[in-house]
């Protein structure tokens, strides 16, 4: 179903972009074997699409000439691969032991007020979504958030709040 | 006090570029290697500097260097990996060193690939370190134009091709085997030792995983050599480390010290001692799989063996503060959370023990905990304690747990007798 109402805006998930196809031989160059390259592979075609969807499993299957349940054993295993459609921006909201200590509950509670999204969920726009990450390796700073490739420290609500309207306004 | 790791960093919190590294005297330590010292010569200095693994295991570096396979006969490609997956909860020491001076890591990675006859190299960064992925890019690029990474590098008969591999997330990653097989492709679940990696490892070669700050000490003492690097440490420790404080205190922050300070210096004089209003109950030494210690402990130097001695681990070097105001229950909730979370599940004592742990503690915590709950979790401690489970992320998930237990006894049962828990 998806696939035809994909053909019908003359293109498919089921194939890899020229693009696509030139990135992943980029990094082909760095690996003796192209079983290898499915993590890479992986996280490009996400860079494309969003997400990785088992259109895009199958068509990564297909490029690297191994299995589609291999793709999806690996796909499946790391979090930072989306197996469903996120929104625009990320945000990874840290609520390790010291974000913890120092407040990250009450962020996620204020994000839950203003954008009406938990863990795992995405606004209604499809702007955001949001997921906790482990640890981000800021402590000293913390709490911390990635929200999409961009870094945040020393945070409190409304500081957060303020960073998110202007990834939005972006 | 000298400081090799993050003497030369920048007012300004910006990397260094190449030519300022050079100018700091960057690169010269692979100069003198690659146009005076062999290849065994190298590793006899790192083995006579006594540099341990900054990993968390402080195993010596020069022996896992020496278990590679030498001479002409040797399998290549031979692999160098350095481990950038720092995701221990509270450890943010790596990131300073990829983030501020990231040819000092490029210049260790050369000299490690040489002494131990690597021809290619990888740095594994996990995902969510975007600054870093972005600096060390940079620097790479800098490194290639200048014929530091490459065929034949500063004119000698030694190659290396060097790549960045950045993860797709899980913290179990970070443990060496389980790194390779990500590296390659896989599902990261641990391999069975042996065969070790220095013999058996990515792609079936001989491979060596090194932490981001081990390998960060390398151009140091190269350049320097071992007696001035054994210096650098208090008594018999050698070298500085890397320590770092966050919680409740008034300074969270890292800072380079001689190997052995006690950890009131770090404590007290770095972090500032606790924030107004708080006092200190305990702390985890070394990052979130480490046993809590308490305020009698202060006064222990950070080395391998005291922090041993006193029944918990150096691990990281950074230590997360517990204060009177945070349920100690409710701290190692979140660590056995996380850490039920990230078991690879390959094995079943983890695989399942981690989350029944994890709901016994949130059934104590949210008040329905039953008292002997608490035997059935220190049972768990046991079962997956040391050489229980494959790898060692389970019974690094037990220390926080088992020590929380015995130091904080009387917190889990005012829980469970009280059906609430009091700092709510
Ligand atoms: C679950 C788990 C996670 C680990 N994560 C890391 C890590 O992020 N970085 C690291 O250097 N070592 C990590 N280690 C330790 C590595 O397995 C390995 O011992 C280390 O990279 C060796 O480097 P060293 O000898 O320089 O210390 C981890 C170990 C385990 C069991
Ligand atoms: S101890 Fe846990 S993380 Fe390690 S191999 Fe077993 S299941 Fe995986």
């Amino acid at each position: 179903m998806s696939q035809i109402f994909a053909r019908d805006r003359g293109w498919s998930q089921a194939y890899l972009s020229d693009e696509e196809r030139a990135e992943i031989e980029r990094e082909a160059e760095c690996y003796p074997r192209r079983e290898g390259l499915c993590i890479e592979a992986l996280r490009i075609v996400q860079q494309h699409r969003g997400w990785v969807s088992d259109d895009s499993v199958a068509a990564i299957a297909d490029y690297l000439g191994v299995g589609a349940a291999e793709v999806e054993g690996v796909a499946t295993f790391y979090n930072l691969i989306f197996r469903e459609p996120v929104g625009r921006r990320v945000i990874l909201l840290c609520n390790s032991v010291t974000c913890w200590m120092l407040g990250c509950e009450t962020l996620r509670a204020r994000i839950g007020y203003e954008l009406g999204i938990d863990f795992g969920e995405t606004t209604a726009d499809g702007e955001f979504t949001l997921l906790p990450i482990t640890c981000l390796g800021d402590c000293d700073h913390a709490p911390a958030a990635l929200v999409g490739d961009r870094h945040h420290h020393d945070l409190d609500p409304d500081r957060l709040i303020a960073i998110l309207r202007r990834h939005e306004e972006e | 006090m000298e400081r090799p790791l993050t003497g030369h960093f920048k007012e300004d919190g910006s990397a260094l570029t190449l030519a300022e590294y050079r100018a700091a005297g960057g690169y010269e330590a692979l100069r003198k290697a690659l146009t005076g010292m062999s290849a065994d010569e190298v590793l006899e200095e790192v083995k006579a500097a006594n540099l341990r693994g900054r990993g968390g295991a402080g195993f010596p570096t020069g022996v896992k260097w020496s278990l590679v396979p030498r001479g002409d006969d040797a399998p290549h490609p031979k692999y160098l990996v350095a481990n950038a997956d720092e995701m221990e909860p509270g450890a943010f020491k790596d990131r300073l060193l990829l983030e501020r001076n990231p040819h000092l890591l490029l210049e260790g990675m050369i000299l490690a690939a040489y002494a131990i006859g690597a021809d290619v190299a990888y740095i594994f960064l996990r995902g969510e370190y975007v600054d870093p992925a972005r600096i060390l890019r940079r620097a790479l690029a800098e490194a290639r134009e200048a014929g530091l990474v490459g065929e034949r590098i500063l004119g000698s008969g030694f190659g290396l091709e060097l790549h960045l591999h950045i993860s797709g997330g899980r913290y179990i990653c970070g443990e060496e085997t389980a790194l390779i097989n990500a590296l390659e492709g896989k599902r990261a679940t641990p391999r069975a030792k042996p065969p070790f990696p220095q013999i058996s490892g990515a792609w079936g070669r001989p491979t060596v995983v090194n932490n981001i700050e081990t390998l960060c000490n390398v151009a140091p003492i190269v350049a320097n050599g071992a007696d001035w690097y054994r210096g650098l440490g208090i008594g018999e420790e050698c070298g500085t480390k890397l320590f770092g404080v966050s919680g409740r205190v008034r300074r969270a922050g890292a800072w380079e010290l001689p190997m052995g300070t006690p950890i009131r210096d770090i404590f007290e004089a770095c972090a500032g001692g606790m924030q107004e209003g708080y006092r200190l109950r305990g702390f985890l030494p070394g990052g979130g799989s480490t046993d809590f210690l308490l305020p009698e402990h202060l006064d222990l130097p950070m080395t391998y063996e005291s922090i041993g001695k006193a029944g918990s681990r150096m691990g990281t070097g950074t230590l997360i503060v517990l204060d009177d105001r945070t349920c100690p229950v409710g701290m190692v909730l979140n660590l056995e959370r996380f850490f039920a979370q990230e078991s690879c599940g390959w094995c079943t004592p983890c695989r399942d023990g981690l989350p029944w742990t994890r709901q016994l503690l949130e059934a104590i915590e949210g008040g329905t905990g039953r008292p002997e709950d608490l035997a059935t979790l220190e049972e768990h401690c046991r079962f997956m304690g040391p050489g229980k489970t494959f790898c060692a992320l389970a019974p690094g998930a037990m220390e926080p747990l088992q020590s929380a237990l015995k130091f904080f006894r009387e917190d889990f049962e005012r829980h469970i007798e009280h059906r609430v828990c009091p700092y709510a």
